[in-house]
């Protein structure tokens, strides 16, 4: 299956819809939706932290008999989900940023899955850089990876079975979101929305124009999901939790030691009731 | 049975009769319900029936004839005069009686409630959580105490033979409130049930509203050239500090060479509290970046020594420099962690310091001080056996009296102090 990449030229990248007419919403009640809708675009939600997992890395295959000197691996960068899960809802648009020596270097992914692939000869560091939706933000956020072709262990030839796959996991937080953001995302498998405040209400959710003509924007199903690696925060969780429990066993002893270097109580020869004379 | 051998008794004997009777009532229990709702209440029934099994079946009686009335009714609830229609339950012909049902949920007082309520406050002594307690339909308390000091109120007014002479009665200069007075406990309630997290952000803020008035003090402070007076962060400065955070950041900076050393390092060493603010101010961030952020301020007050040392230790002890899974509760106890490990560092560094001021003594003219010095150099040996993998700890203990040939990863253990005075600079902590 081959996997499709949209890139321009930067020049041609239209400038963020900051100017445009509002967008009808895809659900309208009656007129006051409209209202609350814009109200709900600057309202923000304080003390909910939104937060979307995320797995950028790179995957890179040798092409064996395939392979040219310009061209000995074909590889893919790409942003996911960490659970798979659809990353358009709260991503608009990729832009992977590659080496100079490649055509058109500024790739632009304007819908989810957010990948790329190339054939080449080098590694480098490629800059990925993520674009929201118009009612998240209009920061940018970047991220770097550095594309990895050969495999650590360098015995032996290399195969074209097994890929050299690195990932990264992170997590993009959005601190103190608007109204209409939480809305529409609130029950998305891709999102984490912390437990809401008792007695909170939330504008009808307002969907974004893309959402029509999306396609399945997941990584479920991917033909390139059997290399994702799993990050399972327990793992972790454990070794940090053992490791505090060390420090926290020497720190105990090394104050006992510490106040019994500041000498031991005095004796005192006072009567403690048990003297009888 | 080996017992019952042993004391000549028959065998099959009343015992046994009983185990096989119950087997089979169990199987057969359910009277008057069918099976299944049976099971529902877990198979057994309880020793208290709550409902008859037989009252589940016949319910109304045969002598009663019920007929339903399609008639009007009135509410005393209301003041308007409204007439509904409503089906009756009519026995035998003669209609109900009483008040329509609901209107005793109307929150009207009647002189018979008041006289309730006069006559609890007079033998409970005013004690209103007592009186809401006994008081037979359920008012709140304040309710209780609306009615209770309007009704006094009301009768202080009557009763005075001229307004000026109650006019300094608390009860007519200060009427109770009861809107402020819900609104006080509520608010006092929520403060209780505050959780961690929120006591945490209260004190995020605040910290932040306190580093921005003393940074804008020292602005002050700098522009007039005078000594900058410490400020007293109220809370209306709380509010003013949500506001304006981004521009404090440039008139600290500008003012780093002005003298005024007193509130200077306050500015200088970052609060974990004024980090947490400041990322709240951005749209969106990486954890990995939060992160990173928070590592940096609590290793701030650190020297460059001590953050390596830090880094040495998450690595003894198996743990990524930088988290592999970077999830908000990892990110937290990585911190806690490194938290942990320079308090643990700090303290190592005391108990060095402290047996150098021993040995000092031990190297000196007094010979017979046999108990301190023993024990810290027993103290070394038990904590290089106790803790085998700690190795960090118990290397340095070995190490405190060997000369030093080249630096190793203990480059920094102090020799005893009269050995060479060591430099202590303000960073290296």
């Amino acid at each position: 299956m081959s996997l499709t990449t949209s890139s321009r030229k930067q020049g041609e990248n239209q400038p963020d819809d900051g100017a445009s007419p509002a967008k009808p919403p895809r659900i309208k009640i009656g007129k006051s939706s409209e209202d609350s809708d814009k109200k709900g675009a600057h309202r923000r939600v304080k003390d909910v932290e939104i937060c979307v997992p995320i797995v950028y890395g790179t995957i890179a295959f040798y092409l064996g008999r395939k392979a040219s000197e310009s061209q000995s691996h074909k590889w893919t960068v790409y942003v996911r989900g960490a659970t798979n899960e659809d990353l358009g809802v709260v991503i608009k648009r990729v832009v992977f940023q590659l080496h100079p020596s490649f055509n058109n270097p500024t790739r632009v992914l304007e819908s989810p899955p957010f990948e790329l692939s190339e054939c080449g000869w080098g590694e480098f560091e490629i800059g990925i850089s993520l674009f929201f939706h118009n009612d998240i933000c209009d920061k940018q956020l970047d991220l770097f990876h550095h594309l990895k072709l050969y495999p650590e262990d360098e015995s032996g030839p290399q195969t074209t079975k097994k890929p050299v796959v690195v990932e990264s996991y992170n997590e993009i937080v959005y601190p103190d979101p608007s109204e209409n953001f939480l809305a529409r995302v609130q029950n998305h498998p891709a999102v984490i929305v912390p437990r809401m405040p008792a007695g909170f209400n939330l504008p009808y959710p307002v969907s974004i124009e893309s959402v029509n003509e999306r396609e399945k924007g997941d990584t479920k199903d991917h033909p390139l999901s059997q290399w994702f690696m799993n990050f399972s925060e327990a793992d972790e969780l454990l070794k940090l939790a053992a490791a505090r429990q060390q420090v926290q066993a020497h720190i105990v002893k090394l104050r006992r030691q510490l106040s019994v270097m500041d000498g031991p109580p005095p004796l005192s020869k006072q009567p403690t009731g048990y003297d009888y004379t | 049975m080996d017992a019952k051998d042993i004391l000549g008794l028959p065998k099959n004997s009343v015992t046994q009769e009983k185990k096989s009777r119950p087997q089979k009532d169990s199987q057969r229990k359910p009277d008057g319900i069918s099976r299944e709702v049976y099971a529902l209440t877990g198979g057994l029934a309880p020793l208290i029936p709550a409902i008859e099994a037989s009252q589940l079946k016949k319910r109304p009686p045969s002598d009663e004839k019920i007929t339903w009335q399609w008639l009007p009714f009135t509410n005393s609830a209301r003041k308007d005069n409204l007439h509904l229609y409503h089906w009756v339950r009519i026995v035998n012909g003669v209609p109900p009686t009483g008040d329509y049902s609901f209107a005793k949920y109307n929150k009207m007082w009647t002189k018979e409630e008041t006289d309730q309520l006069f006559e609890l406050c007079q033998s409970f002594d005013l004690r209103f959580i007592v009186i809401a307690d006994r008081f037979p339909s359920s008012r709140t308390v304040e309710e209780l105490k609306d009615r209770y000091y309007s009704v006094a109120r009301a009768m202080l007014i009557a009763r005075a033979p001229s307004p000026g002479d109650i006019s300094g009665h608390p009860l007519v200069k200060e009427p109770y409130n009861v809107s402020q007075e819900t609104e006080r406990k509520r608010a006092l309630s929520m403060v209780l049930s505050q959780t961690k997290q929120q006591e945490r952000k209260d004190a995020e803020v605040l910290a932040e509203a306190k580093r921005i008035t003393e940074s804008r003090m020292v602005a002050r402070g700098a522009e007039e050239s005078e000594l900058p007076v410490p400020s007293n962060a109220g809370p209306e400065s709380a509010e003013r500090a949500a506001a304006i955070p981004a521009d404090t950041v440039s008139p600290s900076s500008n003012v780093q060479q002005h003298p005024s050393a007193a509130v200077a390092p306050s500015t200088i060493t970052v609060d974990n509290a004024s980090i947490l603010a400041s990322l709240r101010m951005l749209r969106v961030y990486l954890r990995t970046y939060a992160l990173d952020q928070m590592v940096q301020a609590a290793s701030s007050s650190a020297g460059l020594r001590t953050i390596k040392r830090v880094e040495q230790t998450l690595q003894e002890l198996g743990v990524n420099l930088k988290p592999r899974v970077p999830t908000k509760a990892v990110c937290a106890e990585h911190l806690e962690l490194r938290r942990e490990i320079l308090t643990l560092l700090n303290l190592q560094k005391q108990l060095q310091y402290k047996e150098a001021e021993g040995s000092s003594y031990r190297d000196g003219s007094y010979a017979d001080t046999p108990g301190t010095p023993k024990h810290l150099s027993h103290g070394g040996d038990q904590d290089r056996t106790f803790v085998p993998d700690m190795s960090f700890a118990g290397e340095r203990m070995g190490k405190r009296d060997q000369k030093r040939k080249a630096p190793g990863r203990l480059s920094e253990a102090p020799l005893p102090a009269h050995k060479r005075p060591r430099k202590s600079k303000a960073a290296d902590l």
